[in-house]
Order: C-alpha cells, then sequence, then structure tokens
C-alpha cells in the first residue's frame, strides 16, 4: 500500500519548512521554494505545516495512489487531473486505490505541492525530511523522484469511514484571507535594504528598486540571478563570509543581483544590497527564468506586520477547516 | 564603545558583528558567542551561524511571539554578548580533534609546487602545517566543510588560477592561511596538499558533522598504507 511514481516529472522532490537548527554546521537549509502554498497545502489536508509535501516544478509527475487518501495541491496551476478528469487547486480531495493523478500544461506559476494527510515516510536526518539535492540527503535518498518509486503514507484513511469527510470537502467554501492570496503577476516584490547597501554607488538602490530585471536561465533552487542595470560597488574591499538568509540579494563583481533561494550555501561572502521580504519569497519562487520582476522598497516594521498578518491567516484558515481535521481524523484506520 | 554591532538582514535575522578583518581570536569569540547563544534556546530563533568575525541569527517567520518581542530578544541578546565578552578568551571550553592527514603524493598533488613556491622541502612545509594548532573558524561551503585557520603566513597563497573541476572527498586543501576540507567530491580552487580518511560529513550518522566552530584541529602525518587502513576502517 503505497503512492507510486508513473512518471517523475521535471523536478519533484520533498521538502518541508527547510533544515533548521544546523546551518552553523554548513548545511543548507533546503525545504519548500514557496512555504506559503506547501503550508496551505498540508492545512488543506490537517497536517502540520512542516509535514514534507512534494514540490513539483512546471512539469507535474504521473502518481498511481494504492491506497485511499485525502490530498491536495497549492501553488502553481499546472492543470492538475485526478483519472484524467480536470481538478482544482487549493480543495481537498478523496482519492482512491487506482487514482491516477497527473499534471498536464503549465497556466500558471513554477511549483506546485502536493500534501497527503499523514505525509509520506520519510527518515528526517538532522530532524527535516527537505531533500538537498546537492548534498544527496534528506527526502527520498536525497535526489528528486525517478519513474518507479513508491513511498508510503504516514496515516491511513478506511474508506468506509470517510463519508462524512467527502460531504464536507463537496460543501467546503474556503474564504481565503487576503494575506493568503497569490500576489498578481508584476506586481513589484517588497525589498527591505541592507545595511551594507553604503558599500554600493548611490545610484544602486534606485536602480534595483525602480528599474526592471529579468530573470536568468540559470535561476534554480539555489538561487534566481537577475539580469538588469550594474549595480556597481563603491567599495571593492573584499568581504568575509557570513550568514546569508532566503532572499538575501547578493552582488558579485558583475554587478548583476542574485537572489539567495532555499538551497543557498549558509554563508556567502559577495556584498548584499537587500532582502527580499519574507512574504513576497513565494512570489518570487513562482517566476520562471525569462520572466521580468520589479521591486519597491519596504521598511522593517512593515514587513513585520505583513508577517503577523500572514500568520494570522493561517491560523483563520486552520478554523475554518477544522471540521473537516475532526472527520478525517475519526477516518484513521 | 561597544565591541559589537547587531544588524537586521532582512526580516528574519539578525548580524551580530565582532570586529574587522581575519582574526583568531575574534573568530574564536564568535563561536563563542554563538555556543552561548545556542543554549540560552533564544525563542523563535532556528539558528546561530558564526562566521569570521560574525554571528548569524535566523528567527523563524512563522512564530507570532518572535516578531511582536524582537525588542526582547534585541536586549536579551545584547546582554548575553555583553557576558560573553566579559570572560577572557582563555576561559572558554573546546574540543581538540585529531586530524590524520597523508601528506603529498597522489592525495596532496600541490604539495611539492607549494613547497617550491616557499624555497622549502616538503617535509618543512608538512612541519609548518601540522606542528601549530589550527582552529575551525567556521563550517561552511558544503555541508560539515571546515575553515580552519590562520596559519603561518608561508600559506598565505592565492587560489589556483583554474580551479579543479574533481576534488576527491577528504582532501586538505590550503590558501590564505588557512585550510579547507572537502566533504564530498566537489570542484575546487585551493592547493591540496594531503587527504584525510575522516568523513567530515555523514548524514547516516547520529552527529553528521564531525567538526564545530570554535573547535580545536591538530593535523597529525600518516602514511600511505595508514590512510588507506583507516579509510577502511571509517
Amino acid at each position: 500500500m503505497s503512492i507510486r511514481v508513473i512518471k517523475p516529472g521535471m523536478l519533484s522532490t520533498f521538502q518541508d519548512l527547510g533544515r533548521t537548527g544546523s546551518q552553523h554546521l554548513g548545511v543548507p537549509v533546503c525545504g519548500a521554494m514557496d512555504s506559503r502554498s506547501h503550508r496551505f497545502a498540508n492545512l488543506l489536508v490537517g497536517n502540520t505545516h512542516d509535514a514534507p509535501t512534494l514540490e513539483i516544478t512546471l512539469m507535474g509527475p504521473t502518481l498511481r495512489f494504492e491506497q485511499t487518501c485525502c490530498v491536495a495541491i497549492c501553488g502553481a496551476d499546472l492543470s492538475p487531473t485526478l483519472n484524467g478528469d480536470p481538478i482544482l487547486n487549493h480543495r481537498p480531495l478523496i482519492a482512491h486505490a487506482g487514482d491516477e493523478l497527473s499534471f498536464g500544461a503549465r497556466r500558471s506559476g513554477m511549483r506546485a505541492y502536493i500534501a497527503w494527510r499523514g505525509g509520506p515516510t520519510l527518515t528526517p536526518v538532522l530532524d527535516s525530511a527537505s531533500t538537498d539535492l546537492r548534498g544527496g540527503f534528506g527526502g527520498l535518498e536525497g535526489r528528486a523522484l525517478r519513474a518507479g518509486d513508491h513511498f508510503e503514507l504516514d496515516t491511513r484513511l478506511d474508506p468506509m469511514r470517510l463519508d462524512k469527510a467527502q460531504k464536507l470537502i463537496q460543501t467546503l467554501r474556503l474564504i481565503l484571507p487576503a494575506a493568503l492570496v497569490p500576489v498578481t503577476p508584476g506586481t513589484p516584490l517588497r525589498l527591505i535594504r541592507h545595511p551594507m547597501a553604503d558599500l554600493f554607488a548611490p545610484d544602486a538602490w534606485e536602480r534595483l528598486s525602480c528599474d526592471t530585471f529579468r530573470i536568468h536561465a540559470a535561476s534554480d533552487r539555489m538561487g534566481y540571478r537577475l539580469v538588469g542595470p550594474e549595480l556597481v560597488l563603491r567599495d571593492r574591499t573584499p568581504l568575509l563570509s557570513e550568514g546569508t538568509s532566503m532572499g538575501t540579494i547578493q552582488v558579485p563583481p558583475d554587478g548583476q543581483p542574485i537572489v539567495l533561494m532555499a538551497d543557498r550555501q549558509t554563508t556567502g561572502g559577495y556584498a548584499k544590497i537587500a532582502s527580499v521580504a519574507c512574504v513576497d519569497l513565494p512570489a518570487i519562487a513562482q517566476h520562471m527564468p525569462g520572466e521580468t520582476i520589479q521591486f519597491k522598497p519596504l521598511d522593517l516594521v512593515q514587513a513585520h506586520a505583513l508577517l503577523t498578518r500572514r500568520e494570522a491567516a493561517f491560523q483563520q484558515l486552520a478554523a475554518q477547516l477544522t471540521p473537516l481535521h475532526r472527520a478525517l481524523d475519526a477516518a484513521r484506520h | 564603545m561597544r565591541a559589537w554591532t547587531i544588524e537586521p538582514q532582512g526580516d528574519t535575522s539578525l548580524i551580530i558583528r565582532l570586529g574587522e578583518g581575519l582574526d583568531t581570536d575574534i573568530c574564536r569569540r564568535c563561536a563563542h558567542l554563538a555556543e552561548e547563544l545556542r543554549r540560552a534556546a533564544l525563542s523563535g530563533v532556528t539558528d546561530i551561524v558564526p562566521a569570521f568575525n560574525s554571528v548569524t541569527l535566523h528567527i523563524s517567520p512563522s512564530l507570532d511571539d518572535a516578531l511582536s518581542s524582537r525588542e526582547g530578544l534585541l536586549h536579551d541578546i545584547d546582554e548575553r554578548i555583553a557576558a560573553a565578552l566579559a570572560r577572557p578568551l582563555a576561559e572558554h571550553a573546546y574540543r581538540v580533534i585529531d586530524i590524520p592527514v597523508c601528506y603529498g603524493g597522489e592525495y596532496g598533488p600541490d604539495l611539492a609546487e607549494l613547497a617550491q613556491h616557499c624555497n622549502l622541502d616538503e617535509q618543512a612545509v608538512i612541519a609548518a602545517h601540522s606542528t601549530a594548532a589550527a582552529w575551525v573558524l567556521m563550517l561552511g561551503f558544503a555541508p560539515g566543510a571546515p575553515y580552519v585557520g590562520i596559519h603561518d603566513p608561508l600559506f598565505d597563497l592565492p587560489r589556483r588560477a583554474t580551479p579543479r573541476t574533481h576534488v576527491p572527498r577528504g582532501s586538505v586543501a590550503v590558501a590564505a592561511r588557512q585550510t579547507i576540507i572537502y566533504p564530498q567530491d566537489s570542484p575546487g580552487g585551493w592547493h591540496i596538499i594531503g587527504r584525510t580518511p575522516l568523513r567530515m560529513f555523514d548524514p547516516l550518522r547520529p552527529s553528521p558533522a564531525l567538526l564545530a566552530p570554535g573547535d580545536c584541529l591538530r593535523f597529525v602525518p600518516i602514511s600511505p598504507e595508514a590512510f588507506v587502513r583507516e579509510q577502511a576502517a571509517s
């Protein structure tokens, strides 16, 4: 009884909220690129927000269920289907043994997250199930899914006891709090100035916050390379490496900024000019290479207020889903 | 004047800086401070990352209380830094770890060139590298990968002009008065002078990383036979 991988998709990896707590040992955090969608998907099926989900990229996998399960997909719209019938993102559904989940054309975004009630059974490494692709550990054998893989789910649902959950799902009308609605494409991403920004020429900050940047093809889970006006370093004294975060924007000597993402190294030695606000990291993670982005400044007080609002929104959403979570709990084997 | 600064990096991390430049004592101070802050189990702080002259604190973005009590956190950190810096460096405990290294030959292809560059014979370079105790300054660039130093000025070399595309796991390499040990096969631009049979990182071990910031290392020269034997044993 498990879930079988018929086709792996372009890049499908198990991720949770990241391998935190070991960065001082040089261990990258990894984790979901779009943590908002990851948490949303977990919430829909009644998991804790750090349960592993499957992060799928552009071309989704084909998965066959060999047991009854409750599943939800959030993030990019990659035209999901169940047994060939279109299904909707952002809605939980009950799938049965023999059902096949697959994906078609990309309609929006870059990465989607599949959550199962109970989550997949994976052996944690340093307290996280996230796949570290470069390190080759975590997730499923430290790598992306391949055809023929299979994995177990932690929770078994009894198909005979799912009537109530099924009814609740059919009548479920979620009111999505504003803080959880994805930003419309083209909306500038919010930036917090880095204390090191003073190392740059006076116009660099203005260029970064006013001009348009294109996402380079060599952008991946490690970082987004941006192509745009050169951000000139005024002071070229070599810097000593220090801690970086997801969203930190570092600028190598060529003046082209790099937004560090989930698989970034724990430390970096390039000058830093800004950080993408935490609430907008999911938005950048949904951008494709070749697309353009713009930024606008935000201060720390506003950034913290937005984070607080997002947490409140997750709690509000959890409250709406409580009856469904109870019904799913009651249907456990 | 205070000997440190605390600056925000984005909305989810803070960088504490304890000084300027590359200096063993500042670096050890950072490692000890990171340990003290870790022991304090600060609410909402997920990672405490010491580097050459800084300690970065990562704060969970999904904890309401951590955000709303940012002022309290800053105050708390400030007091702990003051207390940690008030103690003489000699009072801080550290681990001493022996790192067996097979120098030169096929395991250290750059040793001969380095010796030539310094006008020394290979044995003198090995002695310079292995006699003085060295400190784990920080870990970075890969899981479990240490930066070790600060060595004798004779190891003040720039990196190789052309990085190698393949450096074997365990390679011990020098540049800029520091040593790095490659935890896995990877590309690399440092001068390889030897190889250790020890594994810097093994995700299947209870403690995957062998070394931690602030450890004191002693490089112990071993023969190729001992290398093969110890590698088989680990």
